[in-house]
């Protein structure tokens, strides 16, 4: 048991790792190091803060600079890494990076884990649904509009969102995290608020979602249908929903399961650009903004933690596979 | 209503297609008495599966049911509700299928995978009483207790076969039918599994349809033989008689083809394919490859007529015979 | 079975996915260059006519902030977006067959490599990987630029794809034959195992095609794309850039929407289609 939970965590290690390396890499491979062209853009900028954006530049050059051999360059990085410390936000100055991204986290962690279980949830069981032949046929209908859904990136689907529910009929809140003017803290009234405004964002994730686990897990059902058990099951005279929800749905999970998995990253990206799109406070916001203005730390920061949640998240899963399916064991044979 | 267990009158089973229906089953009539043991046999793609299956009624669409009747103690399957049909499967007749690798779920434990299927049809046993059952009918089949316990991944392929088996038995079905219950396992296993389909038989009282393209095995276990061939019944009747003296060309052909341990080295077959179920030969279904084929038998069917007691053929040959 | 039944179905009859799905991606491919003849071209530049008007017959589907007619930028921009989706698909598909057959058939640690290249790359959210390398080239960044970008995203699923075809063929029996007949392995290759992997070379490429197009729209929706090319994501971000949305003026961002989805639906259809020819089984889906 405790090899397969360590060769899992070995590989979220090396995901992190390599994401790291990546981040150390490539700016350097650029014929001008840009980050350290920024850096110098903002203190030329001058300001108030110039003697202590000098000496963040002071502080880079010790660490990163040129006269520093590479291999140190890249300890030094690493520990950085190691210790969450992305360093100072060079557009926020002097706010560090990770206290930015430490205020927006929340807000990206929350809407998004409810909008990916209920996709998930929803999409899945519809899918099985629609596969069943002895479903209600009218669900074939479904199929067109649930493919339409699925090959919508989420954040085009939000644009769409706002303009009919939001501009169009002023149902929902146009954007934000909550109404301007209130402050956030952590009472009844202004959860409700955040939670109004977080339904159009999670609605796009949620809408499109289900139309790609659905039609994923369809075609899982097919496949299942196919196998002789199920054949034995109905030749056992058991009632069709037990069938469908013993034998059919429950085997049919396990790849759909593993899809949840895989599908991981692209649900992380689309999530991102979905809170841009809603100027949504999460992480994704915090990114674009970054993006504008160059703001490298905060980007490799931002980067750097979904790169990690996702690695956890992915890591679980892949701790509670065997639960799901006997044949995985946690020993090795 | 007689002594018979099953009557199948005139069973017609059809695939569409675009070209026109594919007909896996194309008339066949038998009888099962209550304790009986009847084979079944032909080549692959004879329509004895597909018999077997209708029997249940676990024809997938768009197969279906085309006509003929299938009576179970009187009762007619074919016009069975979806739901009253359900109730009788399991409980008055059961399947043992033919590829036990696969026919167990494998994210279920043995024992839930047999008692399920009681509980399907008997609400009223009490949880102790269904696990008493489990064990019951696992010592049955030869199993150990501890198999109940176990995932299908754990089992070897004659433990899974014998699961099925007692998966089968259950609820002390009246008709048990064992699709090629063996043909995926060894001959060691295969005997083994086949003496305890025999014992079983003996001890529950449940009459046996047994179908397989085996005729040494069909010697072993079956009372009464009917062959199939392309859809149809071509020859029935007592083991002993049939083997002795087999009738239809066809059977003779198939007895024949059984290689004897004092005849080494000669391998006789049947020469020819099987013929399409889409386009049927003319008359007698047999006659493209019959080497005693007569002119009747290009253009008219040959009916199944009983030519001894419980003894048919449906040959021109042996009309005249009667 | 002697005989096989008369082959008098149609093809669409028989493939109603695949024909759809290509049918769509034909229209989106010449949809640009066929558009473009009828429309002047000039009026996709800056300046062209009055900002933010709504569609009329004379501009069909509006103007934007800029005074850029809508109608000839979307049959300007339709192609670029395309022409990025095939290019970093047709490298993805590259990479992925040479990586796919080195690895299935090699096997060992050379497999394992690719193999776990491959599947930390398909769970890492790559377009945040995208953007980093994207934020570190400065200047503008060309369309041809673009696609290579994009195509690192687009090898893992070619790969694995390809790896696990290679690895059931290589122990076919047809394969054993050819090399009892004394076929060296280069030559196993391209006459026994291309044959039987084309179906799942074509449902890759779809693939990889649609991965590059997904994020190809992200990057430049974020603002990393090729400045002053009016590519489908390129126009959607400077929508969200001038606040199309707020200020209702729909017709900037709409059409490119619906030009995406019925991107991703002709792709998703044509590779449906091709699934059910690798694999017969799923034919009842129809």
């Amino acid at each position: 048991m405790q090899r397969f939970i360590l060769r899992r965590l070995g590989v979220f290690v090396l995901v992190v790792w390599l994401a790291s390396t990546v981040n150390f890499i490539v700016p350097r491979l650029a014929p001008v190091n840009p980050i350290r062209e920024r850096l110098l853009q903002a203190v030329s900028q001058g300001g108030a803060a110039k003697s202590d954006l000098e000496q963040v530049v002071a502080y880079y050059e010790a660490k990163f600079g040129l006269d520093q051999p590479l291999w140190k360059q890249y300890l030094n990085f690493l520990w950085d890494m190691l210790r969450l410390d992305f360093g100072v936000s060079i557009a926020n100055f002097p706010a560090k990076a990770m206290d930015i991204i430490l205020r927006a986290l929340p807000w990206t962690l929350v809407f998004l884990t409810v909008a990916v279980l209920i996709a998930f949830a929803v999409g899945t069981f519809l899918g099985a649904l629609i596969a069943w032949p002895r479903a209600p046929r009218f669900l074939q209908f479904l199929v067109a509009p649930l493919l339409t859904l699925s090959a919508i990136p989420y954040y085009l689907l939000g644009l769409v969102l706002i303009f009919l529910l939001a501009f169009t009929w002023r149902i929902f809140p146009m954007g934000g995290g909550y109404d301007l003017g209130l402050v956030p803290k952590l009472d009844l009234a202004f959860l409700a608020n955040a939670a109004k405004h977080s339904i159009l964002p999670a609605l796009s994730i949620v809408l499109s979602g289900i139309g790609s686990w659905a039609l994923g897990m369809r075609g899982m059902m097919v496949s299942t249908l196919g196998e002789d058990y199920i054949a034995l099951a109905e030749a056992k005279g058991l009632a069709g929903r037990e069938v469908f929800m013993r034998y059919a749905v429950r085997n049919a999970l396990l790849p759909q399961t593993t899809s949840l998995a895989l599908s991981m990253g692209t649900v992380a990206a689309g999530a991102v650009i979905v809170e841009v799109v809603f100027g949504y406070p999460g992480v994704g916001t915090i990114l674009y903004q970054a993006i504008r203005s160059f703001d490298y730390f905060v980007i490799y920061g931002v980067v750097m933690m979904i790169i990690v949640s996702i690695g956890l998240v992915t890591f679980a899963l892949d701790v509670l596979y065997p639960v799901l399916d006997p044949r995985i064991s946690y020993e090795r044979k | 209503m007689n002594g018979y267990v099953v009557q199948v009158e005139n069973l017609k089973v059809y695939y569409p297609t675009s070209s026109g229906p594919v007909k896996a089953v194309d008339g066949v009539s038998f009888n099962l008495g209550a304790r009986e043991k009847l084979g079944l046999v032909g080549e692959s793609g004879c329509g004895k599966s597909t018999l077997a299956l209708s029997l249940l009624r676990l024809i997938k669409p768009p197969g279906r049911i085309e006509g003929g009747r299938i009576l179970l103690n009187g009762v007619d399957l074919t016009q069975l509700s979806w739901d009253k049909m359900r109730r009788v499967r399991l409980n008055q007749i059961s399947l043992i299928p033919q590829g036990a690798m696969n026919s167990l779920n494998p994210v279920m434990r043995v024992r839930n995978q047999i008692m399920d299927g009681m509980r399907a049809h008997n609400q009223s046993m009490s949880r102790q009483e269904l696990e008493a059952r489990v064990y019951e009918t696992l010592e049955l089949v030869g199993l150990e207790r501890n198999v109940a316990t176990m995932y299908p991944h754990e089992l070897s392929g004659g433990m899974k076969q014998r699961v099925c088996v007692a998966i089968a038995i259950s609820l002390r079905p009246q008709v048990v039918v064992a699709d090629e219950p063996t043909s995926a396992l060894d001959v060691v296993v295969q005997r083994q599994v086949m003496e305890t389909i025999g014992q079983l038989q003996e001890e529950l009282g449940a009459a046996v349809i047994l179908i397989g393209h085996d005729m040494g095995l069909m010697a072993q276990f079956v009372e009464r033989l009917a062959v199939m061939y392309a859809g149809r019944l071509v020859e029935a009747g007592g083991i002993r008689e049939v083997f002795r003296q087999p009738l239809h060309p066809y059977t003779q052909l198939l007895i024949s083809s059984v290689p004897l341990l004092d005849e080494k080295g000669v391998f006789r077959g049947i020469p020819g394919l099987t013929p399409s179920l889409l386009h049927v030969p003319s008359g007698c279904i047999f006659h493209p490859r019959c080497p005693q084929a007569q002119d009747t038998c290009t253009e008219e069917v040959p009916p199944l007529v009983e030519v001894g007691p419980s003894r048919w053929v449906a040959c021109h040959r042996h009309e005249v015979e009667r | 079975m002697a005989a096989r039944p008369a082959r008098d179905i149609s093809l669409i009859r028989r493939h109603p996915q695949l024909i759809t799905g290509l049918a769509i991606l034909l229209v989106l491919i010449v949809i640009g260059p066929v558009g473009s003849l009828f429309v002047d071209t000039k009026e996709a530049k800056v300046g062209a006519a009055l900002p933010d008007l709504p569609p009329s017959a004379r501009y069909p589907l509006g103007t934007d902030t800029y005074g850029r007619n809508l109608l000839p930028m979307l049959f300007l921009g339709t192609p670029q977006t395309i022409k990025i989706g095939l290019l970093a698909g047709a490298i993805g598909l590259g990479v992925g067959i040479i990586l796919g057959f080195v690895a299935g058939y090699t096997g060992g640690i050379v497999d394992n490599i690719i193999r776990g290249a491959a599947d930390i790359l398909l769970t890492v959210p790559g377009l945040l990987l995208l953007v980093v390398i994207a934020v570190s080239i400065k200047g503008t960044v060309s369309v041809n630029m673009m696609a290579i970008v994009v195509s690192i995203l687009a090898w893992m699923w070619p790969t694995r794809t390809i790896r696990a075809q290679v690895l059931t063929l290589r122990e076919r029996e047809f394969v054993r034959m050819a090399k009892l007949g004394g076929m060296k392995g280069a030559e196993i290759i391209v006459r026994e195992l291309v044959p039987n992997l084309l179906p799942y070379l074509a449902s890759s490429f779809v693939g990889a095609v649609a991965s590059a197009i997904l994020a190809t729209i992200g990057l430049e929706a974020l603002g990393l794309g090729p400045q002053n090319q009016p590519t489908l994501g390129m126009t959607i971000y400077w929508a969200l850039y001038y606040t199309a949305v707020l200020r209702g003026l729909w017709w900037w961002w709409a059409p490119p929407i619906v030009i995406i989805v019925l991107t991703f639906m002709g792709l998703f259809l044509v590779s449906a289609g091709l699934d059910q020819i690798a694999n017969p089984r799923l034919r009842r889906l129809t």
